[in-house]
């Protein structure tokens, strides 16, 4: 049984620097994981380009129906809230709609409802150096990314070291599954007021988990930042201002990881992980 | 009414920026904002009129009385979805909960029933213009029928108008799909980044799945001239029309922080971007649409 | 027999509504009586499966023939199976359409969408 401390980062929206930060911590600290919350969009590969060592299908369960022993009552389709089943002149079951909450089987009363295993998608576990990385791939059509977050978290429950999240962005489920069990949350903002719009918004989930937080300022320019402000006036501590470097933007669009580079400021990525495991501790 | 949807693939490539531009440049009468989740159309556009506000209603959610409750805990057992727990009482996580209504049919003494869930609010403004747009709430998992609904009441209010401009959503999820429908011409901003080409590819297939016309533009391509030009042989080669570049260009922080458009600047990128408009109209006044 | 039209208002020269899951309401015409009946579509209102439901919901009202522009393949699945036929309309109203099809002037429909579902999510 390890034990952990799990660092999430998040944004309001995409492309404020989530993946450069988390990427970079977890390169810097070099004995942890790097986690890819992102099902849907995941990125953080294109930077580890990790050596995969295994992979976990993500299975859900979904319904089988016997048709001998169905007598077409209708009770399964009426009862579905998803409209996955449908009676033609027998039922019909839409695999990608179907939620797998188990309620048809439940309800059917002539026993012909069973539930049979399928695979949503993978989670594979890598290494880069020494980092360990965890993602997963939602396969097509599937609905949800939350079978697959959850796999992941299950499999680093347990695991030693520091672990840094790369949450999706927004506030919708997919991320408060993601941050559920943080110990600690790293919120990047943007230099302007779509960003610190999002950083509200963002901070509100925050709050409402009740996590411990810090902002990163990322792609800073010179002139005011309504994104400082608001931290300014909330009073939520600023770990660090990174500001707008053409540098570290080609850098990273390269897919480099900016610590494992030749990068003049890498530093900052050092003195920012220092921070954070302070506040931790 | 035609659609124009501005669309990214990835966040944070330009997308509201971009269309924000396009309203202004197309003096337009009709807009949305498809991003529910995270929108941001609203701080760069200007109304007077405070907006109508709708209550926009998801899935039903889970909701237990406790006066009836026997405590037998069966509701939590059959919950697939972890959202049933437990503090002096049996009680429903909204955010967990999916609306399958499980609970309901297990309960013994009836003490659960679905209820009506507010999922995120919509919001019209009507005045010189129609801006259709929403938010959804924290933690909830509809946004594809949000989109729809966003949709929706931009087309019922704006009958007569020829053209709509719709900023899209990031990602490639249901959100965008429901942004597709209708639409037709989808413009994406790529991004010159290894992480911007993958999610542009993905988002291309997408909407190649559905049939929209598509046309490509490079946002901040000055940043990465390499990759620019790995998207523009990704175009060439795959038959994609190429609309233009648009350099990084701090004046669009400027712009967006005193609520402005990029092309309310004499600046390179305002510059691009014009260009980048005029082209779209061109394809779209030949295809017939305009 | 009863036709089904997917319509944008409670009128029977109403125009034909584009979607055929999401349609506001669908007529339903009964050809021996000639009768008009109108549904509201509560598919409409659904998150997901909304060709589905409005599909189960026509079968569930004994309609044989359906007339529209288009339907998704989850659609298609459950009135094939429940032997439902489907044709195009053609431009005019709902009036126009079923008097099309009484004078054996419409075409079956043959294209198929993929559906507004998460198809392309990879």
């Amino acid at each position: 049984m390890g034990t952990n401390k799990r660092i999430a980062v998040l944004s309001g929206k995409g492309g404020t620097g989530k993946t450069l930060i988390s990427v970079n911590l977890a390169a810097a600290d070099g004995n942890g994981y790097y986690v890819d919350c992102d099902v849907e969009e995941p990125n953080g590969h294109l930077y580890f380009k990790p050596q995969i060592c295994e992979e976990k299908a993500v299975l859900v369960l979904i319904p089988k129906v016997n048709y001998e022993l169905c007598t077409g009552c209708k009770d399964c389709v009426n009862f579905c809230k998803f409209n996955a089943l449908a009676f033609g002149k027998k039922v019909i079951l839409f695999k990608e709609i179907c939620h797998s909450c188990g309620g048809c089987a439940l309800v059917c009363s002539d026993k012909a409802i069973t539930e049979t295993e399928k695979t949503v998608g993978i989670v594979n576990i890598g290494i880069s150096e020494n980092v360990k990385t965890v993602g997963g791939m939602m396969n097509t059509g599937e609905a949800s990314g939350i079978p697959i977050i959850k796999k992941i978290l299950e499999y680093i429950k347990d695991k030693s070291g520091y672990i840094f999240i790369d949450c999706p962005p927004g506030s919708a489920c997919i991320v408060m599954e993601s941050i559920k069990d943080a110990d600690y949350c790293i919120l990047v903002a943007e230099p302007t007021i779509f960003g610190a719009h999002n950083l509200a918004m963002v901070y509100e989930l925050v709050r409402l988990f009740d996590k411990p937080c810090g902002v990163v300022l990322n792609k800073c320019t010179d002139g005011h930042n309504p994104s400082e402000e608001f931290c300014r006036e909330k009073g939520i501590e600023i770990l660090v201002k990174i500001p707008f470097d053409k540098e570290l933007g080609e850098l990273n669009s390269n897919g480099k990881i900016a610590v494992r580079e030749d990068y003049k400021n890498k530093e900052l990525f050092y003195s920012l992980l220092n921070k954070v495991k302070e506040a931790v501790e | 009414m035609k659609q124009l949807l501005i669309l990214s693939g990835k966040g944070g490539t330009g997308k509201t920026t971009v269309a924000g531009a396009f309203i202004k440049l197309n003096n337009a009468k009709a807009y949305a904002d498809c991003d529910v989740d995270a929108p941001n159309l609203h701080l760069i556009t200007r109304h007077k009129d405070m907006p109508i506000k709708k209550d926009y209603y998801g899935l039903p959610k889970a909701h237990i009385e406790t006066n009836s409750c026997m405590g037998c805990g069966l509701c939590q057992t059959n919950c697939r979805f972890g959202a049933i727990s437990y503090n002096d009482g049996y009680f429903v996580e909204g955010n967990a909960c999916e609306g399958c209504g499980v609970c309901e049919l297990v309960c013994p003494a009836h003490a659960v029933s679905l209820k009506k869930a507010v999922a995120g609010e919509l919001f019209l403004y009507k005045d010189d213009s129609v801006f259709s747009t929403a938010k959804l709430k924290m933690g909830s998992g509809t946004s594809g029928k949000l989109v729809t609904e966003v949709k929706k009441q931009l087309i019922e209010n704006a009958k007569e108008v020829d053209l709509a401009i719709i900023d899209g959503s990031p990602g490639i999820g249901c959100p965008v799909i429901a942004s597709l429908s209708g639409v037709d011409m989808a413009l994406i901003v790529a991004e010159p980044s290894v992480s911007g080409i993958s999610d542009m590819e993905r988002i291309i297939k997408t909407a190649r799945y559905f049939g929209t016309e598509i046309a490509v533009c490079v946002n901040k391509y000055d940043t990465n001239l390499v990759n620019t030009e790995r998207i523009e042989v990704f175009c060439a080669n795959n038959d994609i029309v190429y609309v233009g570049r648009i350099p990084y260009d701090s004046a669009a922080v400027v712009a967006i922080n005193s609520g402005k458009s990029i092309v309310e600047f004499d600046c390179p990128g305002g510059n691009a971007v014009k260009a980048v408009y005029a082209r779209v109209i061109e394809i779209m006044q030949k295809k017939g649409d305009l | 027999m009863r036709i089904a039209l997917p319509v944008n208002d409670k009128d029977i020269k109403s125009e034909i509504c584009p979607s055929f899951g999401r349609t506001p309401y669908f007529l339903i015409y009964d050809t021996a009586e000639k009768s008009s009946v109108f549904l509201d579509n509560l598919a409409a209102q659904s998150a997901g499966g909304a060709g589905i439901k409005a599909a189960q919901m026509l079968i569930d009202h004994c309609v044989k023939i359906i007339i529209a522009p288009r339907y998704g393949e989850n659609a298609a699945k459950v009135l094939i199976d429940g032997d439902i036929k489907v044709y195009k309309n053609i431009a005019g109203t709902a009036e126009e359409n079923i008097k099309a099809y009484e004078n054996n002037q419409l075409d079956i429909l043959a294209d198929i969408h993929p559906g507004f579902h998460n198809h392309g999510n990879k």
